[in-house]
């Protein structure tokens, strides 16, 4: 056997997708022909093992059917209490997910993977919970027949004669990490019935009468074991790429399967994923959309789009092309891709039909060159079980009408020609009159319009006259062609305007995306750049639509751009929720959470998740088709980016504010270690003073020691007070306690509390006797005043008086603080209230926060502070408080002399 | 009127500020016993059954409010608070509580002693009627016998609860007084979260008893906390 050195591009895709398995979770299938073969019992057994180990176990869900044997092994098991559903009157028990999501188990067991969940469940399909459970990190064991299978759900129902509806992406059994076979030998099986080990009595008889007969049972085992064995084969050609062993398949296989409206289309879709998995070749489902999807009712527009996505479903990337030659652009498509095999369906057609009409399949064999064409045919009794209707058939009417004057004109026009001009002239007026009618009617009235224009020349230009008898047989060969001419005219005509119809829809949706990517690169900021997508979906979509964007704890938070126009309950924001953790879409129309009242997209920016794109379409019942969801993706992409670009540059500018913020830190440090530093050094220095010179020291040097330590201890108690009432204000702590108070009792108490300090300066105070009560907090309030004056105090000279007012004027108490200091230097009047800022030599340095204080504090009152030079020299510092009514009403006391004793 | 070795009973974990209390009551004649922890300064309280308690409110094991509640359910003792605590909320809750006054950190040794001098006259006679028939402090002159305030010798005329609250703030003279407890003795318990009707009447009997009533020589007001007659 000869190595190889592995391709370092495969060994790297390999290592990512180990990465990821390895938060994944174990995905182990119990996979058999049929019920009753003892699937169940196998992982149950397989459970008791692992417990046995030490896993923690934990029962999700498990149908025993009442078998004895089976409900014995749950024994020991524990089991998840089953979520209780209501629905149309019945009880139904189902899986409960979030609780098994909560309780994280290390392995969770999972019976019959092909169930179909209660309505309003999260997801339709029980494989769906398995699926989130495994994306959770959570090992799953789980049980799965031959039937359920997508992939062979056409040949199951062939065999047996029965339909499975419930049924499994084959993808889910591909990626299960472990696929165990349960075989019995169907004899066995059959006695296993008969003995009543698989149903009750009587449900066994009438289970072996329908689907347990042998026959069956043999060709589904043989079905379950070769879908094993494939299983096998592939793990053996995993393991000799991992080994690079040889590279023995040809490299870049693609098929292509063409669907159509026909019912048939799923059954393409499985047939080309089939070929598609023999040959490990990846796969396309393209659908060409042609003029005629215009007209196609909307049930057949829908089985399409159903078609679509089945194949999405199972694995295949799906391709909408648009193009008036099917074959054309399949073909050109298909030489793109490099596909090497087109799947398409046989034609049903009559045989005349393909005869006059043509047939895809006939010109795609004919024009495929290199490319293998394959063509599947129908299921035997298929028909199209919709007939075509018509659409608008109210306006159909009147241009049939419109069609048959058309004719009148032209024979008008013809019958004044009559005289001058020869037959020949008068038929190309009929022709004219077919083009404009095909032109402005379509097709029925254009072949309408053809005939009856051939009758017109008849009866009333062909000799004899005003007779559809005809007198030269030669004339006959005239209107063969004359009718062959109008038809082929009309057919290019109608068809050339519906081309320019869906290229006109086409302009439009490629306008709308220019619109939007314009208008999104043209405005800044999250909320317009939400506002904005919003109204873009909403015109596009006739839809209404929100836009959830994520916050930095990755919890969503609706932007409320424009005004809502559906309210979302919790539910509908869990749906939000999900898709933005799963970054797939769900909701309405979708395959997670259908139940949901709008689509919801992802938004995936660059770096991740950005948020969720909500669409609910004006009518509930309409639904999306697969070719405006693309579109609708497309926006999603554009709408990602354009908000990823302004979280961005919202994070760059808050990197520029956190630089500011850096700075003032610097700034608080720089002062405090300077005004902090200051008075502490005065107070050591005197303090060693006291202790170490004692002796030599008089009386009055340790008095003049002392008093500077007491006068810098207190210096220092302010600073500290300063830088702790900032951050108070600035966190956010302080609540306003506030109570009616006279605001010459505030004054009082800051007076009273600067006693010690005001004996080198006069303060003088100036307060009417009847100033209206203001609401306010106190303690702060008298910090206000208190700054104010240590501020006066700092810059006055001493033996200056320093003036407080207060007046009322226009609903507020204007308050005035007035000294005959050095005033504000021109030009600092804002700055002086701004953090670190000291506007000249102060007598006694401060940390330059008092006047930000008590900024804060004004503010948060609701009134404004601010500094006036003042006439004669100073300053006066002016704030204003508002003037609450009505003033609070005191009892009033019988105003009479206190009566003397 | 010196008060001879009255004992003091420091309920404090800071070591510093014992220290310094240490070296300052016994040189104005207070005999001082030291507490670190509340449940040792509970103990010494019922051993040595001191005349007045200094109590730190941050101790490390249990809070001084609790302290107070448990030395009122059995004793009159006078409380001093000493807070470090900005929140006037804490402070009031101790007052309430029982503490006769406070003294917040950082404070100088006269502050804390005129605190214990008020604390301790107020033990002398229960807060009752007034000791002396005539009440003078400065030019401030009550005369309780015949219900009439003077001021600089000039009679004032007071509303009945203008007199009843400054016979009120009297009676607890140089001690703190919250707006609850003045309140209730002077409109009654219904009326203890009326405190606009304190903060009006007080500005009234300033208006009337102050020289500049926006700068109080005796009715100080302590923001946040209540009232107190400054009587040194």
């Amino acid at each position: 056997m000869e190595e190889r050195r592995p391709d370092p591009d495969v060994l790297l895709r390999r290592a990512q997708a180990e990465e990821a398995e390895q938060t994944r979770g174990k995905l182990k299938v119990f996979f058999g022909a049929t019920a009753g073969v003892g699937k169940t019992y196998a992982m149950l057994g397989a459970a008791h093992e692992q417990q046995d180990d030490g896993v923690d176990v934990i029962v999700g869900w498990v149908e025993t059917h009442g078998r004895a044997e089976t409900e014995a092994l749950l024994e020991g098991l524990t089991i998840l209490p089953p979520r209780v559903v209501e629905h149309r009157g019945t009880t139904l028990r189902e899986f409960d997910i979030d609780t098994a999501l909560v309780r994280r188990p290390q392995l969770i067991l999972m019976d019959e993977l092909a169930h179909t969940n209660a309505p309003g469940s999260r997801h339709p399909k029980r494989w769906q919970d398995v699926k989130e459970l495994l994306k959770a990190g959570i090992n799953v064991y789980t049980t799965v027949n031959v039937q359920h299978l997508e992939c062979l759900n056409d040949v199951v129902a062939q065999i047996t004669g029965v339909r499975v509806s419930e049924t499994v992406p084959d993808s889910v059994l591909e990626q299960a990490d472990d696929v165990e076979l349960i075989d019995l030998p169907p004899d066995d099986l059959l006695q296993r019935l008969k003995d009543g080990k698989v149903y009750m009595p009587e449900q066994a008889q009438h289970a072996i009468q329908n689907f347990f007969r042998k026959g069956n049972l043999i060709a589904l085992r043989e079905l379950a074991l070769r879908r094993t064995a494939e299983r096998v084969d592939q793990q053996m050609e995993v393991y000799r790429r991992d080994h690079a062993v040889v590279r023995t398949w040809p490299a870049g296989e693609t098929v292509m399967v063409c669907v159509n409206m026909k019912p048939r289309g799923p059954r393409l879709v499985r047939a080309a994923r089939t070929m598609a998995t023999g040959l490990h070749a990846k796969w396309i489902a393209v659908y060409v959309q042609t003029p005629r999807h215009l007209r196609m009712p909307q049930a057949d527009r829908d089985r399409v789009n159903q078609t679509l996505r089945l194949a999405e479903l199972l694995g295949a990337e799906t391709v909408v092309l648009s193009g008036a030659n099917v074959v054309q652009e399949l073909l050109s498509y298909a030489r793109t891709r490099n596909v090497t095999k087109i799947i398409v369906g046989k034609p049903v057609r009559a045989r005349w039909k393909e005869w006059v009409f043509g047939s895809v399949v006939a010109e795609l064999v004919q024009q495929s060159g290199e490319t293998d064409i394959y063509v599947i045919t129908g299921a035997a009794g298929e028909s199209r079980p919709l007939a075509t209707q018509a659409v608008k058939r109210s306006s159909e009417w009147s241009s049939y009408g419109l069609g048959i004057v058309g004719v009148g004109l032209s024979t008008g026009v013809a019958w004044f020609m009559f005289p001058y001009f020869g037959l020949a002239n008068l038929i190309m007026v009929y022709l004219m009159g077919v083009v404009l009618v095909a032109t402005r009617y379509g097709r029925g009235p254009s072949v309408l319009a053809s005939v009856l224009s051939v009758a017109a020349f008849d009866f009333f230009f062909v000799p004899p006259y005003l007779s559809f008898a005809v007198s030269d047989i030669q004339y006959l060969l005239t209107f063969a062609v004359m009718l062959v001419v109008a038809l082929t005219i009309s057919g290019l005509a109608v068809r050339t305007k519906q081309q320019a119809e869906l290229a006109r829809l086409q302009e439009r949706r490629t306008a709308v995306l220019y619109a939007l990517s314009r208008e999104l690169a043209t405005h800044r900021g999250l909320a317009t750049l939400t506002q904005l997508a919003v109204k873009h979906v909403r015109e596009v979509f006739d839809s209404q639509a929100a836009i959830f964007v994520a916050d930095l704890s990755k919890r969503l938070v609706l932007q409320r751009g424009e005004q809502l126009f559906f309210e979302f309950d919790p539910k509908e924001s869990g749906v939000a929720q999900w898709v933005f953790e799963h970054g797939e879409r769900a909701g309405l129309g979708s395959d997670t959470l259908p139940g949901a009242s709008a689509l919801y997209l992802p938004l995936a920016g660059s770096k991740g998740p950005i948020g969720v794109l909500a669409v609910r379409p004006t009518l509930a019942t309409r639904f999306l088709d697969q070719e405006q969801l693309h579109l609708l993706e497309v926006l999603a992409n554009q709408i990602a980016l354009a908000l990823e670009r302004a979280r961005l540059a919202e994070e760059a500018q808050q990197a520029r504010v956190s630089v500011e913020t850096e700075r003032m830190r610097n700034a608080i440090l720089s002062s405090v270690s300077h005004d902090l530093r200051t008075p502490l050094a005065t107070i050591t220095g005197a303090a060693s003073g006291l202790l170490e010179e004692k002796d030599q020291l008089g009386p009055a040097a340790r008095h003049e020691l002392a008093k500077s330590i007491y006068n810098e201890a207190h210096r220092l108690d302010r600073l500290v007070r300063n830088l702790l009432d900032m951050m108070r204000l600035e966190s956010g702590a302080v609540q306003l306690q506030k109570e009616w108070h006279p605001i010459e009792e505030i004054v009082g108490a800051a007076l009273t509390r600067l006693e010690s300090r005001l004996n080198e300066h006069q303060v003088r105070t100036n307060f009417q006797p009847d100033l209206p009560l203001v609401l306010l907090d106190g303690v702060l309030m008298e910090q206000v005043l208190i700054n104010l004056l240590e501020n006066a105090l700092k810059y006055a000279p001493p033996s200056t008086a320093i003036e407080l007012s207060a007046t009322v004027s226009d609903h507020q108490l204007v308050f005035e603080v007035a000294d005959r200091g050095p005033g504000i230097p021109s030009g600092d009047e804002q700055r002086i209230f701004d953090k670190f800022y000291r506007a000249g030599p102060a007598r006694e340095g401060g940390v330059g926060l008092g006047l930000t204080i008590c900024r804060g504090i004004i503010e948060a009152h609701g009134g404004r502070i601010w500094v006036e030079k003042r006439p004669g020299g100073g300053a006066v510092f002016r704030f204003t408080l508002p003037i609450e009514q009505p003033q609070p009403t005191i009892e009033p006391e019988k105003a009479e002399r206190h009566p003397v004793v | 009127m010196a008060i001879h070795e009255a004992t003091v009973l420091l309920i404090e974990d800071e070591a510093e500020i014992r220290r310094f209390l240490r070296t300052s009551l016994p040189a104005h004649g207070y005999r001082l016993y030291e507490a670190t922890t509340a449940t040792d300064g509970l103990a010494q309280v019922k051993a040595r059954n001191p005349d007045i308690i200094l109590l730190d409110l941050g101790l490390p094991d249990v809070d001084g409010t609790e302290v107070i509640r448990q030395v009122r359910e059995w004793s009159t003792i006078p409380i001093l608070v000493l807070s470090a605590r900005e929140q006037e909320q804490a402070k009031v809750a101790a007052l309430d509580l029982g503490a006769d006054d406070y003294v917040t950190k950082p404070f100088g040794v006269n502050e804390l002693l005129a605190r214990m001098r008020a604390a301790l006259r107020h033990i002398a006679g229960p807060p009752g009627e007034p000791a002396e028939p005539v009440f003078t402090l400065g030019d401030l002159k009550v005369d309780f016998g015949r219900r009439q305030v003077f001021v600089s010798g000039k009679e004032t005329h007071l509303t009945p609860i203008e007199y009843k609250l400054l016979t009120t703030l009297i009676r607890y003279a140089g001690k703190v007084m919250t707006h609850r407890q003045l309140l209730k003795e002077v409109w009654g318990p219904l009326h203890v979260e009326e405190g606009h009707y304190l903060r009006v009447y007080m500005r009234q009997l300033r208006n009337k008893l102050e020289k500049t009533p926006a700068h109080p020589r005796y009715l100080v007001t302590e923001l946040g906390v209540g009232y107190r007659l400054r009587t040194e």
